[in-house]
């Protein structure tokens, strides 16, 4: 038998080899942030690059968000390809301004005359007890303002992809990644936070959704750690003879609504998983979609599954009880298909 | 200290040219917002914050200026995107919100961009400070001598994007100026009942970089300062503070009641009129005053030009409004 080796890599080496290729291509790419350069990253992101590309192209900044947020999109301004980092994203907060009235807006308010190219990656989700200002995703938040694509890839193989596609973007690109998709040592070992990733560059457009398990019965989409869960939970579902299929949204702006229509008007059931706050979030978006264009494919209630608008609590017991996972879409799909 | 004679009368036609701008801007908003004063109504629509009397700070400054500096400035830009040089059609089409504007009608009067001399403007107090350090950061790493001024008003050196900016653009030592505009007033609040320091240069100490404090409104020590403070981050040795005293002749925007000041102030301010000082100066220097006025003709036939242009111009279709969200060429490969 014939095997090729896949080369395997985990979620934060495909992301910074990802943005060391652009950096090879491109002299106008450089990194800026807190614990950047020496460190890596404080979730591996970029690992390497300063042994790589020296001090003048990763920064190492002070705890001044807007300060260096700002100033990468000055310097994107000039024609600079800026990767800002971000370290939480619940720590937007104090940086919040620089982000959507600047980074998102100028290009608009300039009629398209100055255009913003730059990456603001950061680190999203919870899942280890890191409680309620270290563990949020607030992909809605984001996904909310015009003005930014706003991006959370779910595999090593889309981080690198993604990666490639947000550096060359002439758009203001918001970069989720997962911390529990970095396959970082400190972290619960988890199997989908490695995977094959080719050596070569690659893009993996922005604004596309994936089917990542087809099926005929129900549709569930997905995001990141969801998408994950909802993976399993589609294995135990098939068991009992209910074949989901599992969207990756991979994208929140743009939205891929087109491969959400599809699958619904296929499947005629829909479950929406997100490890967001469940009100005006991106399960909301998503059902609304569902009942403004396939609403006559339905054959049953649209059902979301999200955290229940409370702050992310501490305690393991906590937390398990509010971000949803296999067990609670299992228990959520079992029961739609009864309706 | 002399100003050279070229130097000086670009100061005195720029800051002709901005005064008559000005104060054309008051009549034009006023149209259509009489008996009563309704802000959405009229030739501009939406607020309008004017820089009359504060002229020296931008003339100053962007004397020393070329086309590959950049320049940022606040929600009261008149004056420096006139003395950087923004297209001055363009730019007033803007203000009028029209197709021809520098953003097509989509920013008005305190969102002003013109790639094309390095400069913008924006609404959030010391937001473009940390802009500017980015320009200066794209110089720096692209081996270019080219600086960045960002214009702030006093009360923005209470903010956070103050202190955050100029300790980094200290620490790397980054070709940048900030150029404080003290007109007295944040809004309506004195600056004695919102800065606990009497002037903002002394906060350049904190950063261990320059700050120094022109007095008086004065169009010639402006210019000294800001030689010295470019030159030194054209020099790579890294930011300067620059204060100036100045006057704003006009209310914080136009319709503001003022009841925040003595109706004689300014009255007082305007004897000391800094366009005067510089016409004193240039008649020291022999320059007759038929050559005087024929700048100034010029400078009022480029602000004729311009808002004959902008009222000529069409407004943008509505479908418009949805546009240049995003760049249509997604991804630059």
């Amino acid at each position: 038998m014939e095997t090729t080796a896949e080369r395997m890599l985990t979620g934060n080496k495909a992301m910074a080899e990802a943005i060391a290729q652009e950096m090879e291509r491109d002299p106008n790419v450089f990194v800026m942030g807190e614990d950047v350069g020496k460190y890596g990253g404080i979730f591996g992101s970029t690992e390497g690059l300063l042994k790589k590309f020296g001090p003048s192209r990763v920064l190492d900044t002070p705890i001044s968000e807007t300060a260096f947020i700002g100033a990468a999109i000055g310097a994107a301004a000039e024609g600079m390809r800026p990767i800002a980092e971000l370290m939480f994203v619940d720590f937007f907060g104090v940086c919040m301004d620089q982000i959507y009235n600047h980074m998102a807006k100028i290009h608009y308010m300039s009629g398209g005359s100055v255009k913003i190219p730059m990456v603001l990656m950061t680190a999203v989700g919870g899942g280890y007890n890191d409680a309620a200002q270290h563990s949020q995703t607030l992909y809605a938040t984001f996904a909310h303002l015009p003005g930014m694509k706003v991006v959370a890839p779910s595999t090593p193989y889309d981080l690198k992809g993604m990666m490639i596609s947000a550096i060359r973007d002439d758009n203001p690109v918001v970069f989720m990644f997962h911390k529990s998709l970095q396959g970082l040592g400190w972290m619960d070992p988890i199997d989908a936070a490695i995977g094959p990733v080719p050596e070569a560059p690659y893009t993996v457009p922005l604004g596309k959704a994936k089917v990542v398990r087809p099926g005929k019965d129900v549709t569930i989409v997905a995001l990141q750690m969801m998408t994950h869960y909802a993976l399993e939970a589609a294995d135990r579902l098939a068991e009992q003879g209910i074949e989901a299929e599992v969207i990756d949204l991979r994208s929140l702006v743009p939205l891929d609504r087109e491969t959400i229509l599809q699958s619904v008007r296929k499947t005629h059931r829909l479950v929406v998983v997100d490890e967001d706050y469940r009100s005006y979030g991106v399960t909301a978006e998503v059902a609304a979609l569902a009942a403004e264009e396939a609403m006559y494919d339905l054959e049953a209630p649209i059902r979301r599954l999200a955290i229940p608008d409370v702050p992310i609590p501490y305690s393991r017991p906590l937390e398990q009880r509010i971000i949803p996972g296999p067990q609670s879409i299992f228990d959520t799909v079992v029961k739609l298909m009864e309706e | 200290m002399t100003v050279p004679l070229p130097k000086l009368k670009w100061m005195y036609e720029q800051m002709v040219k901005i005064r008559y701008y000005e104060e054309t801007m008051v009549a034009v908003y006023a149209e259509g917002k009489q008996p009563v004063f309704n802000i959405g109504a009229g030739t501009v629509p939406g607020e309008m914050h004017l820089a009359a009397g504060q002229e020296p700070a931008a003339v100053g400054i962007c004397a020393h200026l070329q086309k590959k500096d950049t320049v940022t400035a606040p929600h009261r830009p008149h004056h420096h995107a006139i003395a950087k040089g923004v297209d001055l059609k363009r730019m007033t089409a803007e203000i009028f919100g029209k197709k021809t504007g520098l953003g097509k009608g989509k920013g008005g009067h305190m969102h002003l961009f013109d790639p094309h001399v390095k400069f913008s403007c924006g609404g959030i107090i010391a937001a473009g400070i940390p802009h500017a350090a980015g320009a200066a950061l794209a110089a720096k790493m692209k081996g270019k001598d080219s600086v960045a001024v960002a214009f702030v008003g006093e009360g923005a050196a209470n903010a956070g994007a103050f202190h955050e900016t100029l300790n980094l653009a200290a620490l790397w030592k980054l070709p940048l100026i900030v150029v404080i505009e003290d007109n007295a007033y944040g809004i309506s609040v004195p600056k004695s009942e919102s800065t606990a320091v009497k002037t903002n240069d002394r906060r350049a100490a904190a950063y261990g970089i320059p700050g120094v404090y022109v007095e008086d409104n004065d169009p010639v020590e402006m210019y000294r300062v800001s030689e010295e403070a470019v030159d030194r981050a054209r020099r790579g040795e890294g930011p300067s503070i620059i204060e100036i005293e100045t006057y704003r002749y006009l209310g914080h925007f136009q319709g503001d009641p003022e009841i925040y000041r003595n109706p004689e102030e300014v009255p007082l301010l305007r004897k000391k009129d800094p366009i005067h000082r510089l016409i004193t100066l240039l008649e020291e220097q022999s320059v007759s005053s038929g050559e005087l006025e024929q700048m100034e003709i010029r400078a009022r036939q480029e602000v004729d030009e311009a808002y004959e242009f902008a009222r000529n111009s069409s407004y943008p279709d509505p479908a418009e409004a949805l546009e240049d969200v995003f760049h249509r060429a997604e991804v630059n490969v």
